[in-house]
């Protein structure tokens, strides 16, 4: 047992490439309970910042900063009745929400949080990804159906339709980012690891290759990724104001919070393909400016640094509480005392070279969520005709034109020596 | 099973077309729905996304405010009128009180006047900003209702203040005002409009050259002029179509003659236009509370009222301008302490007439977006 765990520590593989399923095993269960934690903190995160755009405190009662608000939301939605409508097709209503929570999590299999945190490796992951997400939409289509009522069979309609469509204009900015591997070696990857690893070979994230062309497709795979997972300015199938809540309508409880979950669980999803394709997956920052071991050391020191001063914002608020006995109080001291310790053990010689892949990656996934959380804030909704036009009109030229324009761009020696060999 | 492969109930003309064809479908919006200002129910007939036909139900916040009106005394009706557009309940206020002062045949003194206009000015802010709040958030933009919120506050602590209300003001009273000014009124108002006019830049900024909002709003609920007049549309939604008809102007009441302000107009009636010249209403209204502020003069603030009010046989129309249109009360006296007849004419009921005008060939969002550009209060619809 001891000799597996070691053995394991110290391979250079994912899971799924070394053949030991017993760590595929707990990487799964690790990344369920990661992803479910994730969707938890985002929920109190969105509130928060949210309410911070707009002149509101947010979450203050339950727990310090409304903390454990989402746990005492979470706990209200358990205990809630559970109704199914007497005219529902109770089949179809009841295996909506889990078809749609299985897709979201399911493209966590090949998300590369670092070279080994991945579940597998699989040479088709990009494929896999889209393949699965697009799956997604099949239980939205479920539960509108399935409701049998008017609300949910338009959000519903309206949801495949814009997830349909969009996903061509993804799919566009996706090919790029493949074509972009291809450059040096010849020969492109759908691996998810391999395109982050044609970024490290290759020296710059994609988002700065071709510099107007990997910025283009990464804004329309940006946009289209809000589109595909119903979110604002693009949120139409469960516009609050037109259609109450869209697909999940009459859904409550468990059930409705399974559909929670699985939109924020594919939120993640999109901004770790994003991240993957564009941002350097799990690389580090500036890694041709700030080079050298003592960069690569003072970069590694980063996460559990980071945690630390976590740590020492939840003592400072601590401290200044009212009183200190209270649980409020005694709470948040609880946990800034688990963030250093946490923060403490990052810092090991051992444990910060293999976690700080992960922390680079959740940082960067953490831009895309922000900015989630910003364009709520900011924008108005698209009407049904309108959002078609953005995506078929707009954003599918553009990943065209990019596209060809990679092309070109990366053929340029190729192609010049034709016509240089034609003019001859 | 063999009766419905042949389809025969769905009354298809031609053979080409399908069931899909012939189903329309009928969405009821409301009376509970996110969207519907309170609760107004609209039946939508539906192809597809396309509205084909409104039908609007009122009357679920009918509390009789008329037939109340016919059993209280001159005095004692005048809360209840703050009670049917609780946005603007200044307004209500001023309307009534003015039509029974046409009764009476007597005028409020300068200095009630100008109390009386600062009030229904702030007011009118106040009733945009929560239009202004509700409808940016019925097309999806959240921000905006907390912004306007917050600058409503001031507005409501000047009323409390003044007055000890915030809401249903009960501010005037018949020949005049019965609160006396308190100290600091008029540095209060100047205050408010400047630090309300930034701020009013500030609800710009998010929304006039947002390309989303404006695509939502433009051509969006299209009123031509002279549908709004035979449909008798009044306020906001009349001027912009490019009609030029402000009540302040054309029957100037109180000491509006006096003030210096202009009508915001617009050229195509569509949505987009309503929300500029609401917003250029507001600038209007700042215009007029800077200069009421300047004028006020010293004097008595209550004219020479009977105790027990008993106009004389007659009836009387009067309207005003409130933020959402022409509020008009027609009164009817018997001679005794209390009216024969009340009768309103509520400016949202008869904005609301419109908006099956306004939806139809439009799409389900539209819908939402209209109903929030007419800027109604069910309470004043269904009275």
């Amino acid at each position: 047992m001891l000799e597996a765990i070691k053995t394991y520590l110290n391979s250079s593989v994912t899971p799924g490439e070394a053949g030991s399923q017993l760590w595929a095993l707990m990487y799964i269960v690790a990344i369920t309970l990661g992803i479910s934690l994730a969707v938890i903190a985002m929920n109190w995160l969105e509130r928060k910042i949210l309410a911070h755009m707009q002149i509101r405190l947010g979450p203050m009662r339950v727990g310090p900063h409304g903390l454990l608000q989402p746990f005492a939301d979470a706990l209200k939605l358990l205990i809630k009745e559970d109704i199914i409508p007497a005219n529902a097709d109770k089949l179809v209503f009841w295996s909506a929400p889990v078809v749609v929570t299985m897709t979201a999590f399911t493209t966590f299999l090949v998300v590369p949080f670092g070279r080994t945190h991945a579940v597998t490796d699989m040479n088709i992951g990009v494929l896999f990804m889209l393949g699965i997400s697009s799956l997604g939409v099949l239980g939205i289509i479920m539960a509108g159906w399935s409701s049998n009522s008017h609300y949910p069979l338009m959000g519903s309609l309206r949801s495949s339709a814009q997830m349909v469509s969009y996903e061509v204009a993804m799919g566009l900015a996706i090919v790029c980012a493949v074509l972009m591997t291809s450059l040096q070696t010849g020969t492109g990857t759908l691996s998810m690891i391999g395109i982050v690893e044609a970024q490290q070979a290759q020296g710059v994230w994609f988002i700065f290759k071709f510099f107007p062309l990997g910025f283009l497709a990464c804004v329309v795979f940006a946009i289209a990724m809000i589109a595909e997972t119903n979110r604002a300015p693009f949120d139409l199938p469960e516009a609050e104001s037109e259609l109450v809540a869209g697909f999940h309508t009459e859904y409550s409880g468990f059930r409705w919070s399974l559909f929670f979950l699985a939109e924020y669980a594919a939120m993640l999803a999109v901004s770790s393909i994003a991240v993957t394709l564009w941002l350097g997956g799990w690389l580090r920052p500036f890694p041709n400016l700030l080079s050298g071991p003592t960069w690569d050391l003072a970069f590694s020191l980063i996460p559990g640094l980071s945690f630390l001063v976590m740590a020492a914002g939840c003592f400072l608020g601590t401290i200044r509480m009212p009183k200190l006995l209270r649980l409020q109080a005694i709470g948040l001291a609880t946990l800034g005392g688990f963030v250093g310790l946490l923060g403490l053990v990052m810092l090991l010689a051992g444990v910060r070279e293999r976690v700080q892949d992960i922390f680079w990656f959740v940082a960067k996934v953490a831009v895309f969520m922000y900015l989630y959380i910003w364009y709520r804030g900011t924008f108005p909704r698209y009407r049904f005709d309108q959002l078609m036009k953005v995506g078929w009109k707009v954003l599918l030229p553009i990943g065209l034109g990019v596209l060809i324009l990679t092309a070109l761009v990366g053929m340029r020696q190729e192609l010049l020596a034709v016509v240089v060999g034609g003019s001859r | 099973m063999s009766d419905s492969t042949k389809l025969d109930y769905l009354d298809l003309e031609s053979k080409d077309k399908t069931f899909l064809d012939s189903t329309e479908l009928v969405l009821n919006m409301g009376p509970q729905h996110p969207s519907t200002h309170g609760v107004l129910r609209v039946i939508l007939k539906l192809d597809g996304e396309k509205v084909l036909g409104t039908e609007c139900v009122i009357g679920y916040l009918h509390r009789g405010v008329e037939k109340i009106g016919e059993n209280r005394t001159y005095a004692m009706f005048n809360p209840y009128v703050d009670r049917m557009d609780y946005v603007a309940a200044v307004s209500n206020g001023l309307g009534y009180c003015e039509t029974v002062e046409k009764l009476l045949n007597v005028e409020a003194p300068p200095r009630a006047q100008h109390i009386r206009v600062i009030m229904t000015e702030l007011c009118r802010i106040a009733s945009h900003q929560v239009w202004l709040g509700t409808h940016a958030l019925d097309i999806g933009a959240l921000t905006p209702l907390f912004y306007a919120f917050r600058d409503r506050e001031e507005i409501l602590k000047i009323f409390e203040k003044y007055c000890g209300a915030r809401l249903t003001t009960h501010a005037f009273r018949i020949g005049g005002c019965i609160y006396e000014t308190y100290d600091g009124f008029e540095q209060d108002v100047k205050k408010y409009c400047t630090f309300f006019l930034p701020k009013l830049d500030e609800y710009e900024e998010l929304l006039t050259t947002n390309r989303i909002w404006v695509t939502r709003t433009k051509n969006v609920g299209v009123l031509k002029p002279e549908d709004c007049i035979a449909l008798g549309v009044t306020g906001p939604v009349l001027r912009a179509s490019g009609v030029k008809w402000d009540l302040r102007k054309a029957q100037p009441y109180e000491c509006y003659k006096d003030l210096d302000f202009e009508i915001p107009t617009g050229l195509n009636g569509d949505t987009y236009d309503r929300y500029l010249v609401r917003i250029a209403e507001m600038r209007q209204s700042v215009r007029i509370l800077q200069q009421a502020v300047e004028r006020i003069p010293s004097g008595p603030i209550m004219a020479k009222v009977p105790k027990v009010i008993k106009p004389p046989v007659g009836e009387v129309y009067h309207s005003i301008e409130a933020p959402k249109g022409e509020l008009g009360y027609f009164i009817v006296s018997d001679g005794s302490t209390q009216p024969y007849r009340v009768r309103v004419r509520p400016p949202s009921f008869v904005n609301l007439q419109a908006l099956g005008t306004m939806v139809r060939g439009m799409l389900v969002a539209d819908v939402v977006a209209v109903i929030g550009t007419l800027d109604i209060v069910l309470g004043e619809v269904d009275r």
